[in-house]
């Protein structure tokens, strides 16, 4: 198994968010999780990538059958844990390119891999940049400063095809994207998609697992996986929104 | 008091003679005269003069600085301090005064070049030499400005005629020798419509001790463009202080950008002023220190008529026990309506120890103004750092990363590519990283 989650509670400020989730990820799967607004979709997305605001109160988190909490966001990440933020940060000042070699170079030194000199890595980029349909005058610009919210998805997403992570997690990378951006967003998902990796979609519409389509959906609410289903059941919560799986949840 | 009445004793000297020896019109000698008196009642400004709270200059007044008679630096000790850019437009000072031999002027054409010496001679550019000189920066400003005026000797006079565009910009390079008071100035006069960018680098390589007091005086005219790079690099034991006078007209657009990395203690005042309606003027810059470093930037920037714009950006990464103090007033006077005027101080603080005060001033005597101005003393933030570590940079690299752009900021305005990498590198240097853009 990738990814096990077992009977986490966590929060932020002596707040109880998480209260008792548990999720288990193989290699290839894609897990969608849809679920009411406040519900601790993106609380679950940080505590996985490590965010020093939120604080586990118990439960275990098994990344490769290896305690993944006891790791810094750093380290996760270059075992291979990505998280696409929900809300990119911008970075002023640093630019595109550099950022990602950065972070490629890092990965490949913890792999033992060779690096990539700045030309190398263009080239490497430029391949990558094909993916999400990023034209290469990004590649200069500071990281996110003055993207679009469009853009900043997109570029969430060339990150992550640059690093290959082993786990991806999309924190509502379809919200605010326009039709087109959808599809590209989705087609650099898919392209991601192997046998060997496993991705997590946050989402709150339906229309992206039309191009994504996800083994499993699971319903979070207050905290907890109140159902889970297949593909079909998205298209049951769209019709009849949170309420009943909240109540069968109680 | 006492402690430096002796220092003066030795700058008296050193004046006298020099006063003695110089091929100067009587008015000039005057003006000097004067200074030196100035400097000889008022001594060096100390921390009860409100101006000078924070920076305590009293070290300056107990070393031993004596003015140079000649200097050993030659072509090839100057040569990597020169911009690729300037290579045939750089104007040397080796201990404060110009060094023809040192200087290369051939592409340097449609504009004037005079030492002072010449200029206040020359029959068609001595009167607006003598016009210009010691207007934008008072030498009744403080001790500093004083001792330059009473020592102005070879000095360089800049005249960029009407429509004039100098292609290559023009370098300002000062090297000071081990134990001397330099006294370097400039004067540039800009007539309208004409363009150019002027640098002044201060720079020594290795870590010496003296004392660099230099002023640059900048007089633009309607519709004149000039951009104005200052990148101090003094030596870490040196003591620095400048003084930058700038008026602009009409439509003419002043664009500055000091830098500031070298010398143990440095100030640079900052007087600019608005001649006219409808200037633009960006003044802005960046200072990086760390270990014992001090450095004070005190600016203002007079709206005296209406319509004019002002933008300043100054960002601080404080290292060590650094100290650094940021003063910039934004002054908006009675009948300079339509003012636009923004004002921005950040800065970074990397270790405890480290440490800035920080106080941008508006005094706005109109109410047709818009104005904006603020200050921040911080470290980095925290989403961006857990950004940089969510992609697998380690903690020191996603914090040398940060600094970094918060340094480029300023750093990517430069548009003369030589002096970018330079202080690319030495942000880099500083930070002890391998960022390689
Ligand atoms: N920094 C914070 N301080 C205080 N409360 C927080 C903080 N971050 C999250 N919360 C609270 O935790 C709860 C869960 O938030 P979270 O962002 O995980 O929800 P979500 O399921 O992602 O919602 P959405 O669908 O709107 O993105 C919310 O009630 C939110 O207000
Ligand atoms: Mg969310």
């Amino acid at each position: 198994m990738l990814l096990e989650i077992k009977d986490l509670h966590a929060g932020i400020e002596g707040r109880e968010i998480l209260k008792g989730l548990t999720l288990n990820v193989n290699r290839g799967e894609v897990h969608a999780i849809m679920g009411p607004n406040g519900s601790g979709k993106s609380t679950l997305a940080k505590v996985l990538a490590g965010h020093p605001g939120y604080e586990v109160i118990s439960g275990e988190v098994l990344f490769e059958g290896k305690n993944l909490l006891e790791l810094d966001p750093d380290e996760r990440a270059r075992s291979g844990v990505f998280l696409a933020f929900q809300y990119p940060v911008e970075v002023p000042g640093v630019s595109n390119s550099q950022f990602l070699r950065l972070a490629y170079n890092e990965k490949m030194k913890h792999l033992g891999e060779e690096e990539l000199d700045p030309l190398e890595f263009n080239d490497y980029l430029k391949e990558k940049a094909k993916v999400v349909e990023m034209d290469s005058s990004f590649f200069k610009r500071s990281v996110n400063e003055g993207f679009s919210g469009g853009e900043k998805k997109r570029n969430e997403i060339l990150q992550m095809a640059v690093l290959e992570p082993k786990l991806a997690i999309l924190d509502e990378t379809d919200s605010g994207l326009d039709i087109d951006a959808l599809r590209i967003v989705a087609g650099g998902v898919n392209k991601l998609r192997d046998s060997e990796k496993a991705i997590i979609l946050v989402t709150h519409y339906q229309r992206l697992l039309n191009y994504i389509t996800p083994d499993f959906v699971h319903v979070l609410a207050n905290g907890k996986i109140v159902k889970q289903g297949g593909k079909e059941l998205a298209l049951e919560l769209e019709e009849k929104g949170y309420d009943w799986v909240k109540a069968a949840g109680k | 008091m006492n402690s430096q009445a002796g220092k003066e004793t030795i700058y008296t000297k050193d004046f006298l003679a020099s006063l003695e020896n110089a091929n100067q019109p009587e008015w000039l000698k005057n003006l000097r005269s004067e200074a030196f008196e100035y400097f000889t009642e008022n001594g060096f400004p100390t921390p009860r003069n409100e101006e000078w709270k924070y920076t305590n200059v009293a070290a300056i007044g107990n070393e031993d600085f004596r003015i140079a008679q000649s200097s050993d630096f030659t072509p090839e000790k100057i040569a990597p301090f020169v911009f690729n850019e300037s290579k045939e437009s750089v104007l040397v000072f080796s201990n404060g005064s110009f060094d023809r031999n040192l200087s290369n002027l051939d592409a340097i054409k449609d504009a004037t070049v005079l030492s002072f010496s010449a200029a206040a001679s020359d029959e068609k550019f001595g009167e607006i030499f003598k016009a210009k000189l010691g207007s934008l920066v008072d030498f009744e400003k403080n001790g500093f400005t004083a001792l330059n005026a009473a020592f102005i000797g070879e000095g360089v006079f800049l005249f960029i005629p009407k429509n004039a565009k100098i292609e290559s910009p023009v370098q300002f390079l000062f090297v000071s020798d081990e134990g001397k008071a330099a006294f370097p100035r400039v004067l540039v006069v800009a007539e309208s419509f004409a363009e150019a960018t002027i640098i002044e680098t201060f720079v020594r390589a290795d870590e010496t001790k003296y004392l660099t007091d230099a002023v640059i005086e900048v007089s633009l005219a309607d519709e004149a463009k000039i951009k104005h790079y200052r990148v101090q690099r003094e030596s870490h034991e040196a003591f620095h202080v400048g003084a930058s006078g700038t008026e602009v007209a009409r439509g003419s657009v002043y664009d500055a950008t000091n830098i500031t990395l070298g010398a143990r203690l440095s100030r640079h005042d900052i007087d600019f002023k608005f001649n006219s309606e409808g200037g633009e003027a960006f003044v802005d810059g960046l200072y990086l220190i760390s270990e014992d470093q001090h450095h004070d930037t005190h600016s203002v920037i007079d709206h005296r008529l209406p319509n004019c714009t002002s933008h300043q950006t100054y960002k601080g990464i404080i290292d060590g026990k650094a100290r650094a103090v940021f003063n910039g007033k934004i002054l908006v006077r009675e009948n300079a309506s339509g003012t636009d005027g923004y004002q921005s101080n950040k800065n970074l603080l990397l270790s405890n120890d480290a440490r800035v005060d920080t106080k941008p001033q508006l005094e706005i005597f109109n109410d047709d103004v818009k104005c904006a101005h603020g200050a921040t003393v911080g470290q980095l933030e925290e989403e961006e750092l857990f950004y940089l570590l969510s992609r697998g940079l380690n903690e020191s690299l996603a914090r040398n990363l940060l600094t970094y752009g918060f340094a480029e900021e300023i750093v990517n305005k430069i548009e003369i590519e030589s002096i970018k990498k330079q202080l690319d590198e030495a942000v880099l240097n500083r930070l002890n990283a391998n960022l390689e853009a």
